[in-house]
C-alpha cells in the first residue's frame, strides 16, 4: 500500500499539483479554529457565570451555542477536511486538481457560507435543528458549493493516472456522497420569509429525520473523512505502511453500512416508536466493531515507530487522536444502550462525549496534520518544534480536564433528577438545587476548555511564524519501503 | 500484502470510481429508507382521530414560537417527558408521538441545563413567565439563565406572523382561510387576555409585545394532553 503514499515529484510539468488551494484553506482552518473555540469558552463560562451573556441579545447562550457548533464543525472541522484532500488527492491519483475555477469557488464559498452563519446564528435568525441551523438560503448554498466541490474532486478522480483508489480516497468518497443527502432531506422546508422557514416534516418524523442526519454528520462529517485523513498523513508521519489492507476494507464498508442507522439513539425512551429506538440501538453497539477497526489499524500502523513518537510532536498528536477515536466510539455505543441513555440523556455526560471526540480526535489529528503540512507547502521550517510539544500538552491535559469534568457533572445532575426518597418522592424537587451543583463542574470545565483553545492559538502564533520564516523545510523524509 | 493484487475486489471494485460511489450509495441508503419511511405511513393513520386533541397553534402561539426558536430556549429546554416515575413526579405526565404532530420544526431539544417545558402550560400565571423572563433569579433563585428583557420592549410584526401562518398551512397545518384573513385579530383577542392577567399582578404590558405572544406559546404546552386526561378522568 505505502506506493500509493509514496512523495510525488509534483505533477506534470504543465499541470503541477496546486498547492496555492492548500495554503488558502490552511489559514482559514487557523482562523476559524481560534474563532470556534473562543466562541465554546465564552459559552462554557456564561454557564459558570451567567453576567457572560453581557445583556445583549446576541452573545446569550441559546443562539451563542449553535455558532460554537457550527465554527467547529463546519469551519474549523470543514476547512482542515478539504486542506487535507486538496493535498492528499492530487498526490494519492498523481493529478493536479480537475478545475482550479471550482477549487476556488469551493474555498470563497465555504467561507462566505461560514461568514453568513456568523453573521445569522447571533441574530437568532436559525432553523433550530441542531448542526442544521443555518437558514434556507444559505442552505441551498451550501448545497450549491459543497456539490461544486465534489464535483471538482470526481472529476479529478476520474482523471487520475493511479488506477487503483487508495483507501483515504474511499472514506473521502463516501463524505462527498453521503453529505449532500443528509442535508437536502434534512432541509427540505417551505419557506414563510427570506430568513424564516417550516419543515416539511412534523414532530416525531422531523426529530427522526433530524437524528438521522445529525448522527450522520458526526458519522461522515467528523469521522470518515478525518478516517480517510489518518489513513494518508499517519502512514506520511510515520514513514510506516498502513497495518492491514484487508482490515482498511472491512471497517470502512461495515462503517458506512452501519453509521446510517445509528440516528434513533438520540431519541431513546422519547415519543419515537419502539421498533426505531431498539434499530438506533443495536446498530449503535455494532458500530463498535467498524470503529475500532480503524482504531487499531491506525495505532498498529505505528509499529516499529513507537520511538519517534516519544520525540515527534506531529506523532504524538496522532496517537492521542486514534486512542480519543477509540475510546469515543467505545463511549457511545454504551451510552446508546437504554438503560444507560435513560440516565446520560439530557446532561452534561453527552457534552463530554461529544468534546472527548471532536476535541480529542478531530482536533487533536487536525493540529497533526496543520503542523505536518504547513511546513511542507510553505517550504519553511517548523517554526518551533517544543512550542508544538507544549500544545500538545496543554490540548491533552485539557481535554482530560474537559471530559471527566462532564462526567462528573452529567452523572450528578443524571443521578439527582432521577433520586427518591424513602416516601418515594423526589430527594430534589427545586431544579436549582440541582443547577447549582454544577458550577464547580462548569467552572472546571471552562479551565479545560481555555487550555486547549491557548494550544490552539500557541498553534496559530507557531505556524504564522513558520510561515513568515525564511529557512526552508529539510527534504522530506525517506519514503517507506513497499 | 504483495499478495493484494490477487484479492477480486482489488481488480472488482477499487479501481472502479463509479462503482464505489454506486456501491457506497446503496449502503448508506438502507438504514435511512428502513427507519424513516414507516413514519410516514404510521403517522397519516394516526392523524384522523387526533385532529379533534391537539389543537394547531394560533397565530399568537405561532409567534410566540418563533421567539422561542429564535432565542434558542430549546438549547437549554427539553420538551420531552421520558416515561419515568421521576420524570412524572417531576413534570407530569409523560410525552406522546400525537402531542407533536403540529410541531414544525420539532422542539424536543437535547440538553436539561434548565428544566424540561412539555407540561409547563398552566403551571404558573402568566405574571410568572413575565417576571421569570425579565430577571430569572426573581422567580429562580439560583437560576443561569439569562434576563431577556428586550422581549418586554419588543413588538410582534403581524404581517410576519401571518406569512408563518400561510407556510406552516402549506406544509399542513389546517388553518382555514377566515384564520388566515384575521391573524392580526386573532394576535389581539389572544393576547388582550394575557394583558388582562397581567394587569391583575400589576404588570402594565401590550397584546403585541414580544413577551405575551412567548406567554401565550408557553402557557400552551402540555395543555391538550392535559385536557385529554381530564375528560378521561386521569385514566392512561
Amino acid at each position: 500500500m505505502s506506493s500509493a503514499v509514496a512523495t510525488a515529484p509534483g505533477g506534470t510539468s504543465d499541470r503541477p499539483y496546486d498547492d496555492a488551494i492548500v495554503k488558502k484553506f490552511i489559514l482559514a482552518t487557523m482562523l476559524w479554529a481560534v474563532v470556534g473555540m473562543t466562541v465554546g469558552v465564552w459559552i462554557a463560562l456564561e454557564l459558570a457565570w451567567w453576567p457572560a451573556n453581557m445583556g445583549i441579545p446576541y452573545f446569550t447562550f441559546g443562539r451563542l451555542r449553535p455558532l460554537h457548533t457550527n465554527a467547529v464543525i463546519f469551519a474549523f472541522g470543514g476547512n482542515i477536511v478539504f486542506t487535507s484532500m486538496y493535498y492528499s488527492m492530487q498526490r494519492l491519483l498523481k493529478v493536479r486538481m480537475w478545475s482550479d475555477f471550482l477549487s476556488s469557488f469551493h474555498f470563497w464559498g465555504w467561507q462566505g457560507i461560514i461568514v453568513a452563519a456568523a453573521v445569522t446564528l447571533p441574530l437568532g435568525l436559525t432553523q433550530s435543528k441542531e448542526y442544521a441551523e443555518l437558514i434556507w438560503p444559505i442552505d441551498l448554498a451550501i448545497a450549491v458549493v459543497f456539490l461544486a466541490g465534489a464535483l471538482n474532486f470526481a472529476m479529478t478522480i476520474a482523471n487520475r493516472k493511479v488506477k487503483h483508489l487508495y483507501v483515504a480516497i474511499w472514506f473521502y468518497m463516501s463524505f462527498l456522497i453521503t453529505i449532500p443527502v443528509l442535508h437536502v432531506f434534512n432541509s427540505l422546508a417551505i419557506p414563510a420569509t427570506l430568513t424564516r422557514s417550516y419543515p416539511v416534516y412534523s414532530g416525531m418524523t422531523d426529530a427522526l429525520v433530524q437524528w438521522w442526519y445529525g448522527h450522520n454528520a458526526v458519522g461522515f462529517f467528523l469521522t470518515t473523512p478525518f478516517l480517510g485523513m489518518m489513513y494518508y498523513y499517519l502512514p506520511r508521519a510515520s514513514g510506516r505502511p498502513v497495518f492491514s489492507y484487508r482490515l482498511s476494507i472491512v471497517h470502512f464498508w461495515a462503517l458506512v453500512f452501519l453509521y446510517i442507522w445509528a440516528g434513533p439513539h438520540h431519541l431513546l425512551y422519547s415519543a419515537l416508536p419502539d421498533w426505531a429506538q431498539t434499530l438506533g440501538m443495536v446498530f449503535s453497539i455494532m458500530l463498535i466493531a467498524p470503529s475500532w477497526g480503524g482504531m487499531l489499524n491506525g495505532l498498529l500502523t505505528l509499529r516499529g515507530a513507537w520511538d519517534r513518537v516519544r520525540t515527534d510532536p506531529i506523532l504524538k498528536f496522532m496517537v492521542v487522536a486514534v486512542s480519543f477515536y477509540g475510546m469515543s466510539t467505545f463511549e457511545g455505543p454504551m451510552m446508546s444502550i437504554r438503560a444507560v441513555s435513560a440516565l446520560s440523556h439530557y446532561t452534561n455526560w453527552v457534552i463530554g462525549h461529544v468534546h472527548s471526540g471532536a476535541l480529542g480526535w478531530v482536533g487533536m489529528i487536525s493540529f497533526a496534520i496543520l503542523y505536518w503540512l504547513t511546513p511542507r507547502v510553505w517550504n519553511r521550517k517548523l517554526y518551533s518544534e517544543s512550542l508544538a510539544t507544549t500544545h500538545f500538552w496543554l490540548a491533552t491535559i485539557g481535554i482530560v480536564i474537559y471530559t471527566v469534568t462532564m462526567w462528573g457533572a452529567g452523572l450528578t445532575e443524571g443521578l439527582m433528577w432521577r433520586a427518591v426518597d424513602d416516601g418515594g418522592q423526589l430527594a430534589y424537587p427545586v431544579f436549582m438545587d440541582i443547577v447549582n451543583r454544577l458550577s464547580p463542574f462548569y467552572w472546571l470545565r471552562f479551565l479545560g476548555g481555555l487550555m486547549y483553545l491557548t494550544g490552539a492559538l500557541m498553534m496559530a502564533f507557531n505556524l504564522i511564524r513558520t510561515i513568515t520564516g525564511t529557512e526552508p523545510h529539510a527534504q522530506p523524509e525517506a519514503v517507506p519501503a513497499k | 500484502m504483495s499478495n493484494d493484487n490477487t484479492h477480486w475486489h482489488r481488480s472488482l471494485i477499487e479501481p472502479k470510481a463509479g462503482l464505489m460511489a454506486v456501491l457506497t450509495t446503496v449502503f448508506i441508503s438502507v438504514g435511512g429508507l428502513v427507519e424513516i419511511l414507516p413514519m410516514f405511513t404510521a403517522s397519516a393513520g394516526n392523524q384522523a382521530d387526533l385532529l379533534e386533541q391537539i389543537h394547531p397553534y394560533t397565530p399568537l402561539e405561532v409567534a410566540g414560537r418563533d421567539i422561542y426558536t429564535r432565542e434558542g430556549c430549546y438549547v437549554c429546554h427539553s420538551q420531552m417527558v421520558r416515561p419515568f416515575r421521576d420524570e412524572t413526579l417531576r413534570y407530569g405526565v409523560w410525552s406522546r408521538s400525537e402531542e407533536y404532530v403540529w410541531d414544525r420544526p420539532f422542539l424536543l431539544g437535547s440538553r436539561r441545563i434548565g428544566p424540561d417545558l412539555h407540561r409547563v402550560g398552566g403551571k404558573y400565571p402568566d405574571a410568572w413567565h413575565y417576571e421569570h423572563m425579565r430577571d430569572p433569579r426573581s422567580t429562580s433563585p439560583g437560576s443561569v439563565m439569562p434576563p431577556y428583557q428586550w422581549l418586554h420592549e419588543s413588538k410582534v410584526d403581524t404581517e410576519d406572523i401571518r406569512a408563518s401562518v400561510v407556510a406552516l398551512s402549506r406544509v399542513g397545518t389546517p388553518y382555514t382561510q377566515d384564520e388566515i384573513d384575521h391573524v392580526p385579530d386573532l394576535m389581539k383577542e389572544q393576547g388582550t387576555v394575557i394583558v388582562q392577567h397581567l394587569a391583575d399582578a400589576g404588570i402594565t404590558a401590550e397584546w403585541d409585545d414580544e413577551i405575551v405572544a412567548l406567554t401565550s406559546y408557553l402557557q400552551r404546552l402540555g395543555r391538550d394532553r392535559k385536557a385529554t386526561l381530564a375528560t378521561a378522568g386521569g385514566a392512561q
